[in-house]
């Protein structure tokens, strides 16, 4: 038991997704396919109470997510509770439903940073992405609203291989609306990422010049703005430490209240979720099945269990194992070490090569009645 | 469109008056019990000698200041202390931690 608590003392981040609902239609969107319901949603009271439960869990910063948090009426109160109770607030938006007003407002009530995504730097481009006409130069004025409302910001460029040549561009834009920090940040290959993979992902080169763009900007730009860089793991040698360890770091929450170890654990079949409508977030972190499972090293395989970087990136992606391994408890196929592993990188390099696929975009599906 | 004017690097030096900007917050972390400073996307534990330099960045008091007060508190050599002093805190302005 000692051994457990102290390797899941507490969870640094706590990852709301307020909501599924969202007016773009990014088709590398994070979300799970099966979009939950808006009649589904935690009411304000249940967010409210969570976050209280969350602060005193050791939680220290909230990112408010979504879809788009910004649909929900209540954001306001639930940025009040975050500050009230000491976490520290990261809106995650869009930024296209925003009024000046609104953003003010949330800052009055404690909003600490504000991150909003640019799907490129050519609106037509980014409109096309976002499936959204207009959306691009309505978040390049929200940008600039959030900067005068004296909330510092994050620009999140997604890249892949229908952005990538404005990558430079992009780290000249962050630049130019105020922002101190931009994530530049490879496509990770889940939800509706893993539908669209063919026509997102970059080629090898690509990704290594877009690595050199960064180191250059990250000399020429300090103490201007820092950058952030995700590599995309199909063409790495070592798997990236995702979420910082199966139920190490981060605890998620979907709309409907589902605790997760990573957003797209509900992949993994068998694993049993635990909902904050009828559990202490305290217990589900420290002793539900799915966050226990895959947590610290008790549980792998070789080559993991012997390898010297087991503790550094804690055996990478589960759902990633599972799509090329057949197995969630297999090596992530993004290891040098995994017998997948070359059959992943030239997956990556085939697709790349050939022309790209129509967009599958994000939306819900129509369900049977 | 504003204009948000030319950005630059913030440089520290004996005559700066550091403070932490509004957006990033040092608080104690009961459930570790540890100092934490808080910033977008980034949770850094400030080390003890970090921790007492910041409590000092008030705004008001300059980086020879801050080193003064910090070589009485530690019995130490001030030129020392104000070189110690004055890389730390170029090092978190870089990181956006600390503003002048």
């Amino acid at each position: 038991m000692r051994k457990e608590l102290a390797c899941a003392l507490a969870p640094v981040g706590l990852l709301a997704e307020l909501t599924h609902r969202c007016p773009l239609q990014c088709p590398y969107c994070s979300n799970p396919l099966a979009l939950e319901q808006v009649s589904d949603e935690l009411p304000t009271e249940v967010w409210l109470d969570v976050l209280a439960q969350a602060a005193d869990l050791g939680v220290l910063q909230l990112h408010l997510s979504g879809g788009e948090p910004t649909v929900r009426r209540d954001l306001e109160d639930i940025i009040a509770r975050a500050a009230k109770v000491g976490l520290y607030s990261n809106l995650i938006t869009a930024g296209v439903l925003l009024t000046r007003e609104r953003l003010e407002g949330l800052a009055a009530h404690g909003l600490d940073h504000v991150q909003i995504s640019l799907q490129d730097t050519l609106a037509g481009n980014a409109d096309r992405i976002a499936h959204y006409e207009g959306g691009h130069a309505k978040k390049l004025e929200v940008a600039r609203w959030v900067g005068a409302a004296g909330l510092p910001l994050t620009i999140n460029a997604p890249i892949h291989r229908q952005n990538i040549a404005s990558l430079e561009g992009f780290i000249e834009l962050a630049v130019q609306v105020g922002a101190q920090r931009l994530e530049v940040a490879h496509v990770q290959y889940y939800g509706w990422a893993l539908t669209n993979r063919q026509a997102l992902m970059p080629t090898r080169e690509q990704v290594l010049h877009s690595a050199d763009v960064v180191a250059q900007a990250r000399e020429r730009l300090k103490g201007v703005l820092v950058i952030d860089f995700v590599v995309p793991d199909y063409y790495a040698s070592r798997p990236k430490p995702c979420m910082g360890g199966w139920g190490r770091g981060i605890i998620n929450i979907t709309p409907s209240g589902k605790a997760l170890p990573c957003h797209a654990a509900e992949t993994i079949p068998g694993l049993q979720f635990e909902n904050v409508r009828k559990q202490r977030l305290r217990d589900i972190w420290l002793g539900s099945d799915a966050f226990r499972k895959y947590r610290g090293t008790d549980w792998m395989p070789e080559p993991c269990r012997s390898c010297e970087f087991r503790e550094i990136d804690w055996g990478g992606c589960r759902c990633q194992a599972l799509a090329f391994a057949g197995t969630a408890a297999a090596t992530d196929p993004a290891c040098a070490k995994s017998p997948h592993h070359q059959a992943f990188a030239h997956l990556a390099e085939v697709e790349a090569s050939e022309p790209a696929s129509a967009f599958v975009f994000r939306r819900p599906r129509a369900r049977a009645k | 469109m504003t204009d948000a004017g030319k950005p630059g690097r913030t440089l520290i030096e004996a005559t700066s008056k550091p403070a932490l900007p509004r957006h990033i917050r040092m608080r104690h972390d009961r459930a570790r019990d540890r100092w934490v400073i808080l910033a977008p996307e980034r949770v850094l534990s400030p080390d003890p000698i970090a921790v007492a330099v910041l409590r000092l960045c008030d705004g008001g008091r300059t980086v020879a200041e801050i080193a003064e007060e910090l070589s009485r508190t530690y019995n130490a050599p001030r030129d020392q202390i104000l070189a110690d002093v004055t890389s730390m805190l170029q090092e978190l302005a870089d990181k956006g931690v600390v503003k002048t």
